[in-house]
């Protein structure tokens, strides 16, 4: 297993779908039309069945693997997991990656112009929701011809997405990796989640939502909401280890400068993001979470709702992931249980919070790989 | 938990009773072997408990339904009754509380089954009586590194089910291969038991 030669997918183009029926969203408002672009690795067979959706997380895209011409180191978000020979095989699945709905990549979001006024939608886009994204990706499989896919597969918010498939379209899902998720958020991840709202929404650069108008971003407040984000994504222990009370200057200074090297990481992590993410989707993206609650439909009876579901499951959580803790996991897998699904459950040791499902760990690329290989096509 | 099963009689035996198309939940399921032998047998659905990686990453290559947890925490992710048998096989012996494994074996399921080496077997008592602990195909490990820590004989088991309200339905007493009913705590290495609640 270890001497499996492994490699990139390579050169990647991404492609866009233009979409003229009107989608009609959980917020109550519609779509009239709509774009989604979107990535594929690895070939489609003659009958369909070896299609492969990965969702992205809250700050994710469309180019999961791969890098683009003349662009070498920017590689997609998930790469060190997609490629031939990798544990999402590309010379057996057809795997796409599809940019969501709201989204700051090139799928239609608050940066698009608002057909009704001529200018970006900014503030105005609607809010879309989890299932919204899960409608919009059924009929970007409509577009590719696949009626099923053999699995749907993603990490937190992406992990949902995953969730929510087996529910809305359970004869068109057939695995579902449900990995790092939770089938609800918690008051304190809704806190969180505010912090860094409210950050974006007090920023003056802000301008109600519509500072494209005005050729201003509200960076100091994504920024911030990055940084906090940020700390929920790792684990106190891998902060510890990484950074400790290490000093900068390798001695106290005495001002609001950067002195502990956490700070200098974090503002590094805010500075970055704030350069390529626009604060708008970061808000919608966050709302997304929140609202997300299949359970609501079966006035939260997760076991009800889920009787829906006909897709076998994996079901992956870890260790020092405080954000969806191993107990949200196995939330969604005793309402799994208590439908007779199958499903299986891996609680992965590893140090680094929320942010493992990103990680290249041996074993649990081992358990995603060993439970793809048994995916008939 | 026993990922090695170096006996595969108890297999027979159990798969013997189990009912066909029977759901069944197995306990520190190792690799996942007696499942999937279980599930060509008799067809049965189910899902395995493991606590160790290993076992959990061959179960997923078998494809074996598999929920990594700690059987000593308790089955609170399983419902009462939702299981037509639930099995702890080869690990009795290496649970900590096992009082409390059986009480949840027979919360979650309509029936239980046990298999475990025989400490009671004349080999092991002739190995204790010679001044050593027993080494056996049944308990491979030296005294220092052996994951058992609650070894019992059929008759310290039999005795355990009256004390707690626990009715035997059938047992097989095991030794290379076949069924030993002469004198089975002398003669038998490995105990099968099914059972359910008094």
């Amino acid at each position: 297993m270890d001497d499996v030669k492994t490699d990139s997918v390579g050169i990647v183009t991404p492609q866009r779908a233009h979409f003229a029926q009107p989608l009609a969203l959980r917020c109550g408002a519609t779509l009239s039309d709509y774009d989604l672009i979107y990535e594929t690795y690895g070939t489609l067979n003659a009958a369909k069945s070896n299609a492969i959706l990965i969702c992205h997380a809250l700050s994710g895209s469309h180019h999961v693997a791969g890098s683009y011409a003349g662009e070498p180191k920017n590689t997609g978000w998930w790469n060190n997991i997609v490629g031939p020979g990798r544990p999402f095989d590309t010379d057996r699945f057809f795997i796409v990656g599809v940019n969501n709905l709201g989204g700051c990549h090139g799928s239609t979001g608050p940066a698009t112009i608002n057909p009704a006024t001529g200018k970006p939608w900014g503030a105005d886009f609607p809010l879309v929701a989890v299932i919204d994204w899960v409608h919009a990706q059924a009929r970007l499989a409509d577009h590719l011809g696949i009626d099923a896919w053999a699995a749907v597969i993603g990490g937190s918010l992406g992990g949902m997405q995953a969730l929510r498939w087996t529910i809305t379209y359970p004869e068109r899902i057939r695995h579902a990796l449900v990995i790092a998720a939770a089938p609800r958020l918690t008051a304190q991840n809704i806190a969180f989640n505010d912090v860094a709202r409210q950050a974006i929404l007090t920023d003056p650069d802000f301008h109600g939502g519509h500072y494209y108008e005005h050729g201003v971003v509200p960076r100091r407040g994504l920024r911030l909401a990055r940084m906090l984000g940020h700390i929920t994504y790792l684990s106190d222990d891998a902060m510890a280890t990484k950074f400790g009370r290490e000093l900068r200057a390798g001695e106290l200074r005495f001002h609001f400068g950067i002195e502990f090297e956490i700070e200098s990481y974090l503002r590094y992590q805010g500075d970055k993001f704030a350069d390529y993410f626009d604060a708008n989707t970061y808000l919608l993206m966050t709302k997304a979470l929140d609202y997300f609650d299949p359970a609501r439909e079966c006035n939260g009876d997760l076991s009800a709702t889920m009787a829906k579901a006909n897709a076998k499951f994996l079901v992956v959580s870890f260790t020092t992931d405080w954000r969806f803790s191993p107990a949200r996991s196995r939330e969604i897998v005793r309402a799994l249980l208590d439908n007779h699904l199958d499903v299986s459950y891996a609680e992965i040791t590893s140090p680094h919070g929320h942010d493992s499902f990103l990680m290249e760990d041996a074993h649990y690329h081992a358990i995603l790989r060993s439970y793809l290989e048994n995916i008939g096509l | 938990m026993n990922t090695r099963l170096p006996d595969r009689a108890d297999f027979t035996a159990i798969a013997s009773w189990v009912r066909s198309g029977a759901r069944v939940l197995d306990l520190g399921c190792g690799d996942g072997t007696l499942l999937r032998y279980l599930a060509e047998q008799r067809d049965i659905s189910g899902y395995g408990v493991e606590i160790d990686n290993d076992g959990v990453l061959a179960c997923v290559r078998h494809n074996v339904n598999v929920l990594q947890g700690d059987i000593e925490r308790g089955l609170s992710d399983f419902a009462d009754g939702s299981f037509d048998y639930v099995i702890l096989s080869q690990t009795l012996q290496a649970v900590k509380n096992s009082e409390h494994v059986v009480r949840e074996m027979l919360r979650v399921g309509r029936e239980g089954i046990v298999t475990f080496p025989n400490f009671g077997y004349w080999r092991n008592r002739l190995q204790v009586m010679l001044g050593n602990m027993p080494i056996s195909d049944n308990l491979p490990y030296s005294w220092y590194d052996t994951p058992n820590i609650h070894l019992c004989t059929v008759a310290d088991f039999e005795d355990f089910c009256t004390d707690h309200g626990v009715r035997i339905l059938e047992r097989i007493v095991i030794r290379n291969g076949g069924t030993v009913t002469l004198l089975p705590n002398l003669l038998g290495s490995l105990a099968v038991y099914r059972f359910e609640r008094d």
